[in-house]
Parts: C-alpha cells; structure tokens; sequence
C-alpha cells in the first residue's frame, strides 16, 4: 500500500513513531494529488504554501499532521470559500468555521478545498460553477454529491480524510458512490457556525473517510457544543473511538420494508442484504419494521430545503462581496442581473421553488404542510427507535450513475430517497462501502440510529466493516497522462 | 350634506434598546462611531455566520411588556422577514412575526375628556438594518455608501391598537409610551439619534360606521409635533378626498416637514410579501415564569403610580405631581430635595419654577443640571434660618444649579448673607430717606404705595442683603404713624 492509501489512524501511528515526517505526508499527498487530480478534479483549490507553513509548527492534537480536504462551502480565513460558485469566486471570509478552528486545534492540515454542487445543490457534483468531479472508481461516472470533492478527494488517495456537509445526503451518497465512509452527525452535534447555509435546519457537517475509525476520530475532532451556533446541543461529548469494536450481539436491527420494496438495483438490494446476514450471523437481531412517513420525506425535503435556500442565498446580491455584474444602472437591477450571472441552474430553480413556496397565498399548502410531514417523521423514526437499536438500508437506490446521464432534476432528487427523511429527522446515520456490483462500482449501506446515537452506528459499522472485510480496497484511478 | 367622520389611529412605535451590545452578536451599540467600525462578521451577515440571541435584549424587551400590562408570552421564536434592500446584510430582517414575546397590554393616556386606555396588541424584538448614504440627491446620485454600524442593533417594535381618536390622543399616548420606556431604563427614547421612530396607520370613517376605512400608512416623523401635525394633515386630506366623492387609496405615506405635508411614498401594488418564516438558526425561546416574576418584581415604579403616590404621600396638586413625574430625573431630585428639607409643596415650588425655567433657558437636559434636592434643602434651610432672603435665594439658586456649590459656600464666597443688623440697616434706611425727599413727600401725604420705592432704594443699597422685614418696619416706623 502506498502512503497515500493509508488511513487516518494508521498515517497517526507512522507519525507518532517518527517513521515519516509531516513534511513527507504533505509531499506524498500533493504528489498524488499532482498526478490524479487532474482526472479526478476533486479540488477546488490547493492550499500548498499554508499546508507547508503549518508543518512547520510544532503540531498536537489527535490529528497532528493530518492532511485533510475541507468541502469549500466551510469559511476559512483568507482562503477563498466559493461553494464553488462563481457569485462566491473571489470571496476570502475573514474568519474560519468553528470545524476548522477545531481541525486546526487538533493539528491537523488543510490539503486544499473540495468541488462541490454549487451551494450544496446536487447529487452528482455535476452543478458545481466550476467544473465536474470524476468518480475515481471509473472517472466516466459521477462521484455524487454534493461532498463529491470531499469523497472523491478520500477515494482518490488525494487526502487522508475529508469534511464534508450533508443537507438531504450530501456526505453519505458520495461516500457510497465513491466507495468510502460518510458519517452524518445529529443536527446540533456538530457546530454549523461558518458553513454556509443551504436549508440551515437540515445541514450538517461530518467525516468522509477511509474507514469507521477514521471516521470517530474526525468526528471526535469537530464535535461539541459552540457558543457562536444556538442550535448546536449542549451534551457531555463521549470518546467516539471508545465505541470502535467488533460487537453486535443482542442489537436490534430494524429494516425498513418501504425501503426495501422500492425499484431498486438488486446488485445494491443483494449487497444490503448479505451484509444484514452477517450481522445477523454475527448475533444481531434483524426484523421488517415500517416507516409508513418515509414515502413522503422527499417532498417535504423539496419543499423546505428550498425554502431556507431561498432566504439564505438572498445575501449574494453583489453589495457587499462576492460577483457583481457591471450590467447595471440602478441597485434593482444590479441586484438581479448579479444573480442571474452569479447562479447555476440548479440554484436558481431551488430560489425560485423557495420563494414560490413561502409567498403569502401559498405558505400554508406547501410550507406549512411540509413541517408538519417533517413532524409525522421524527414521530415515525422516535417510535422505531424505542423498539429498535439501528435501521439499514441502501445508501442509495443504484451505484454511481455516469456523468451527464441524469438529465431531469426530477430523476436526480429520487437519488436522495433514502438519505433525506434522516435529515429530515436530524438523526444521525453512516453509510459505508457493502460491496461492489458488476462493473466494479461501489455498493454503500446506511446505517441510522437515534439522536446522539453516532457511538451504537459506528459500533455497528465497525463490525460490518470487520466482517465484511473489503475496507482495504481502494480505487486504480486511471491517469489520463 | 356633510358627513361626520370618526378617526381612527393605530401606532407602530419602534424603540431601541439601551443594550450595550448587538442582539445577535457582542459589537457595540454605540451611537455616532466612524463607519462600519462596529461590525463583525455576524451582524455583517457574511456566509456562514448564525446569530445568538444577546439575553439582556429578551430581559428588556419583556420589562417593557410587564410595564405596559402585557401578556409575556411562555413560548416565543424569531422568524425571517424577507425583502432586498442594500442597507440589510442578509437580505432579511430577523424579527418576530406570529409568536411575538408580549401581547394583549395596555397603557393610560390623559386626553381632554379624561382618562383613556389604549390597548397595545403587541411587543416584539428585531434587529436593525444599515443607513444608507447617497451621493448627491438621492434620484441622481453618484454613488450610494452604506454604514452597517447599526446592523444588528435591538429594537423593540410597539404596536398599539387603533384605539386613538384624535392626533392629539396619539401624541399623548406617544408621550406616555415614552415615558415608561425612560422610567424602565429600557431606551433612551433619543428621537434625533432614532432611538424611538413612530409610524401610524390613519382612516377615517362615518361616524356609527363599523367597519375600518382605507387606511394610510405616515412614516418618516422625527418628533412628537411632527407626529401630531402629520396626522392632523392627514385626517383633513382624507376627508377631502372621500367629501368629493373619491376613495382613499390603501398607501404610504411620508411627512415632510419642510413642505408641512404628506406624500405619497409607494401604493399598495407595491406591498411587499415579506415571505416570513421562522428562522431556524435561533432555537425557539421558552421564557422562563420564574424569571418574568423576578422582572416583574424589581420593576421600577412607574409613572403614573408615582404621580398618584406624589398626590398621596406629599399632598402636592396633582399639576405638581404630574409634572415633576415628568421624567424620573426630576421625580428623584424632588425626592431628594424632600427627604433633605421636609416640605413638599416648597420643594415643588423651587423645582417647577426657577429650576425647570433654568433648564429651559440653559437648553439642556434635567440630568444635566449640577443641583442636587440635597443642595436644594440646604438652601431652603438657610433662608428659614434667615441667613438668606427669598431674593438671594435665586441668586444662590442659579449658582447651585450650575456650579453644584454648597450653597453655605456661595453666599460665604459672594458676600450674600442678609444683614439683620437692626443698626446697620437703619443707618442705610436714614440715608435713602435724605436722599429721597420726594418719596417721602409722597407717603407723608398718604401715597403708601411710595414706601415700596423706598425699601427697593434700600435692597439697592445693600445689594439685596438687607432684611426685607426690617427695612420695611423701619420706613414705616419713621414715616408713618
């Protein structure tokens, strides 16, 4: 293996020892990412010459060293943070995000920033305003998205882990798709304070990694409770690592049966299912449950994410930072020829749908009624989960699509069937690798537990990992060059 | 035939807070600052940053609900309201839109028929946007700059009913709000600084009619008189408007001082959908009872309370108790100047009368003045003692008030002791009457009214310090028989 492949806790364990230097991890990572990225296009933009510098300090921390790729809608002071928008192309923030403040406390390094859809909207990275990420698994397909970057980044050896943020999927189908680990935090674990907002009640942040223990590392890392973010809880923070151990015997496993019986591929449904056995096998207790709400999650999702999108993208009106058109004679119109020129297509229909459903005739039969579907879910899932330790399900209902192929928006959004109701919720869940279907593409199971129940779905993910044994296979990327 | 109409008023009053922070960050308050030097990345909007609630802002704002016999409101949470305007960051003003913390109060007006109440239908906290500053006139400006230093600065928006019947009614209920705002301490209440801003909704309609008529919305009135004026304006050209036949147009409307008029502002198909909704980045507040008890029970006494207790406990006219509650500074310097010297009614006197023309001449504030009601009972002693006379006292008054000299140290200083040196003063008096055979013709031949002109030679003399009993007995004693 080489080092770029190694994980998390393993480059930990070869920095500790003074086998390598941080110095020799940051030449091996940008040296990959000097020789895939350029396929894989994971960044956004590098972050060399402070990635050096900060090798050069004496660094502590539980990630003393670690490069890591940070999704580019987290702040970080005096380094462009564009959402990969070109309304945002040239916006340097004047202070960072309270994950990276903590990133940095806990010394770690920041490669560069991740592609994305353009302010988190999209499951295929294909809407950022810059340029497509590749799937490094098979550079024709699509990574996912929104944390396309972050994920691919990971999958692609370009950096030891990743921050990536999840609005209604967003880390775990890229992480399914790009055949790595996804964890979304429970809405208020992990501060939000300088992530830029899509639908600020369903965003969160979490790890994209190469592995389950990666992953309660990272999560140690950015937890906790943050003076600057309200909603984010005030709760004793546990060692997540503490719950990295092979042990499922006696847990309750629910599978949702809506789930299950939806079209699905029955490469994924197989894979899913198999995984389920060994952990059945392994002493679990697996039974059909119902999640009769489910069904109507993504609606309410399509009605509420682009209702808080809608408000909190009306800040990018070119007065204050940011693009401003010159194509304009008064404050009106420079507001909105700015943001037909500064938005894609993808934000501008999510604004439109937004500000559609808020508007005074129409707040009551669209957003009204989706808040109260959101309360008909969390009832849904708090009933489940006082019966049940865990649910599974597909990550996603195919693998990852090819670029290009996904034309209608509406086609797109089904891709976040199973990952939206968990935001919805503001439930934590997992995703990782289950398998690989037939053309070597990666398979990914989602693993859903209650509020603050991150410690029983890593536990859980770690044993499947264990079992499963396949955390060691990483993507050939195939250089163009 | 002419048609009697009844007016109706409802008031909008806004009010800032006098905290020293912002409401949803820790910039400063502080009025006059060089541009955008209190700001920070938070009340700047800038992507990514959230908001958090500053305490003291809810500790007002309910305050000023308990004064004015409000419900406070166990439940309560902040929503957006959205509208683009260059002067507000986010592009939405975060505010309370159906849960608002105080409702159902009401306050006690004085108008010429008696005493009124006039119920408030609400109270509720937002946060202040920019001033813009234009170039040149505002419809060919240059340029346009804009100040964000009060971004984020806590208000407090006042709705009244439409319970007032005339402007004068309006501006005494704007007196009184006023009035408790300062006794609570709450606000400064500083109109020329827009720490208090008023709007009012005025129609008219047939007397007996139950129905509203149109209303127009007057903005724009930066004083009392101004609120006064504009509505007198504005009740006269609606009942032009609807004697010849037309309807009044549902508008707003601004006052221009200089033109003594109000102008049409923007119409009704220009009435923006705000598309509120509750903001999700502030958890939703519960108020605790205990809390609201404590709030309620350190409540300073209020203005009217402490009238009638003038009334009751000094025995003043309820004129003299009405006006020395005018503002808490001057009910406490009378309480002062009573617990120094033990009658009100003298105490009163001096206050409303020479301290209250000082104020009005010198143009400043009550605080302002360097008297004290322990230098005022001081002085009032030394007349009793006879060291001053009533006359001196003023002197010795106007010093007090500006230098906040002991007045024992004022008349040492100036020589102003009184002279009741029975041999001193008749010494003078002989020699005002040698001077002045005239007069003294005059009174010997029964003109009484001559021996004022005599004692006033005499005052004169001694500048003021003489006895004016003893002069007086002494010209009558050798004068007159």
């Amino acid at each position: 293996m080489e080092l770029y492949d190694l994980t998390i806790h393993e480059l930990k364990e070869r920095l500790v020892d003074q086998e390598i230097s941080v110095t020799e991890v940051l030449n091996t990572f940008y040296e990959r990412i000097d020789q895939v990225d350029d396929s894989v296009r994971a960044y956004v933009s590098l972050t060399r010459d402070e990635a050096y510098q900060r090798a050069g300090e004496d660094l502590t921390g539980s990630l003393a060293g670690i490069p890591l790729a940070i999704k580019d809608n987290m702040s970080t002071e005096g380094i462009k943070t564009t959402c990969s928008s070109n309304i945002l192309n040239n916006y340097r923030p004047p202070y960072d995000a309270t994950v990276v403040k903590k990133l940095k406390e806990a010394g770690a390094i920041m490669l560069g920033k991740a592609n994305m859809d353009e302010f988190a909207m999209g499951s295929s990275t294909e809407n950022s305003g810059f340029f497509k990420t590749h799937n490094p698994w098979n550079l024709d397909h699509a990574p996912g998205g929104s944390s396309g970057g972050s994920a691919a980044a990971v999958a692609a050896g370009e950096a030891a882990g990743a921050l990536g943020s999840d609005t209604g999927g967003s880390i775990r189908q890229p992480a399914a798709y790009c055949g790595v680990v996804g964890l979304k935090p429970t809405y208020g674990n992990v501060s939000r304070y300088g992530l830029v907002a899509f639908a600020s009640s369903l965003d969160q942040i979490g790890p994209i990694t190469k592995d389950v223990k990666d992953s309660a590392i990272l999560l140690n890392a950015i937890t906790g409770h943050d003076p600057m973010d309200s909603t984010s809880v005030k709760i004793d923070k546990p060692d997540y690592t503490e719950f990295i151990k092979e042990d499922v015997k006696g847990l309750k496993i629910g599978l949702p049966e809506e789930y299950f019986s939806l079209e699905i591929n029955s490469e994924v449904k197989e894979s899913v299912l198999t995984a389920v056995k060994k952990m059945e096998e392994a002493g679990a207790i697996v039974e059909e449950v119902s999640l009769p709400s489910a069904e109507y999650a993504l609606a309410a999702y399509y009605i509420i994410a682009p209702a808080e999108a809608s408000s909190n993208l009306a800040r990018y009106d070119g007065v204050r930072y940011g693009f401003r058109s010159e194509q304009a004679s008064n404050v009106s119109e420079m507001f909105t020829t700015t943001r037909n020129q500064g938005f894609g297509d993808e934000v501008k229909r999510r604004i439109m749908l937004g500000t559609y459903v808020l508007s005074s005739g129409y707040y009551d039969a669209y957003y009204l009624k989706a808040q109260k579907v959101r309360t008909l879910i969390k009832e849904d899932f708090d009933k489940l989960f006082k019966e049940y330790d865990l649910l599974i399900s597909p990550t996603t209902p195919t693998t990852a699509f090819k670029l290009g192929e996904m034309s209608d928006p509406l086609e797109m959004y089904q891709m976040d069937i199973f990952t939206v109701p968990i935001n919805i919720a503001g439930i934590p869940a997992i995703s990782l690798p289950s398998g690989f279907d037939s053309a070597g593409l990666p398979i990914g199971l989602q693993i859903m537990g209650p509020h603050f129940g991150e410690g029983k779905i890593l536990q859980a993910a770690y044993t499947l990992e264990q079992l499963l044994n396949i955390k060691d296979k990483r993507a050939k990327v195939e250089v163009s060059k | 035939m002419s048609v009697e109409y009844e007016v109706v008023i409802g008031l909008e009053v806004h009010a800032q807070l006098a905290t020293e922070s912002k409401i949803f960050c820790d910039c400063s308050t502080e009025f006059g600052a060089a541009p955008n030097t209190h700001v920070c990345p938070v009340c700047l909007g800038l992507p990514g940053t959230l908001p958090v609630l500053n305490k003291k802002v809810l500790e007002y704002a309910i305050m000023a609900g308990l004064a004015l016999n409000c419900e406070i409101s166990e439940y309560s949470k902040f929503d957006r309201k959205n509208y683009f305007y260059p002067d507000l960051p986010k592009a939405y003003q975060i505010s309370q839109f159906d849960l608002p913390i105080c409702e159902h109060g009401s306050i006690e007006i004085e108008t010429e028929e008696g005493k009124k109440e006039i119920g408030i239908t609400r109270i509720h906290m937002e946060e202040d946007a920019g001033k813009l500053i234009h170039e040149g006139s505002i419809d060919k400006s240059t340029g346009s700059l804009v100040d964000y230093n009060r971004t984020g600065v806590p208000l407090i928006e006042i709705v009244s009913e439409p319970d007032m019947r005339t402007p004068a009614e309006a501006r005494a209920y704007l007196t009184q709000l006023k009035k408790v705002l300062e006794y609570l301490e709450v606000s400064d209440c500083n109109m020329e600084e827009g720490s208090l801003r008023c709007d009012a909704n005025v129609s008219i309609r047939p007397v007996g009619q139950k129905e509203f008529g149109t209303k127009a919305e007057l903005k724009n009135m930066n004083s009392f008189k101004a609120v006064e004026k504009a509505l007198e304006y504005e009740v006269e050209r609606q009942k032009i408007v609807l004697g010849r036949g037309d309807e009044v147009v549902q508008e707003t409307r601004t006052w221009d001082d200089s033109l003594n008029k109000t102008i049409s502002m923007r119409g009704k198909e220009e009435a923006h959908d705000y598309r509120y909704f509750p903001e999700p980045d502030l958890v939703p507040m519960e108020v605790d009872k205990e809390w609201v008890k404590e709030l309620s029970d350190s409540l300073p006494e209020l203005p009217v309370e402490k009238m009638k207790r003038f009334v009751t406990a000094y025995g003043l006219p309820q004129y003299d108790a009405e006006v020395l509650t005018d503002t808490k500074a001057l009910a406490e310097l009378f309480e002062e100047g009573v617990t120094a010297y033990d009658d009100p009614k003298g105490v009163s006197n001096w206050i409303m009368g020479d301290f209250l023309r000082l104020v009005k001449e010198e143009n400043i504030a009550v605080e302002e003045s360097k008297l004290s009601g322990e230098l005022l009972g001081k002085m009032l002693q030394l007349m009793d003692a006879g060291t001053i006379s009533s006359k001196i006292a003023k002197t010795v008054f106007k010093e007090m008030f500006k230098t906040g000299k002991d007045p024992e140290t004022i008349v040492e200083e100036k020589g102003l002791k009184q002279i009741s040196d029975e041999s001193k003063i008749e010494e003078i008096v002989d020699q005002v009457i040698s001077d002045n055979p005239e007069a003294v013709e005059d009174i010997k031949s029964g003109k009484g009214k001559a021996i004022g002109f005599l004692v006033g030679q005499v005052m004169k003399e001694t500048r003021g310090k003489a006895n004016p009993g003893m002069v007086n007995q002494l010209l009558r004693d050798k004068l007159m028989d």
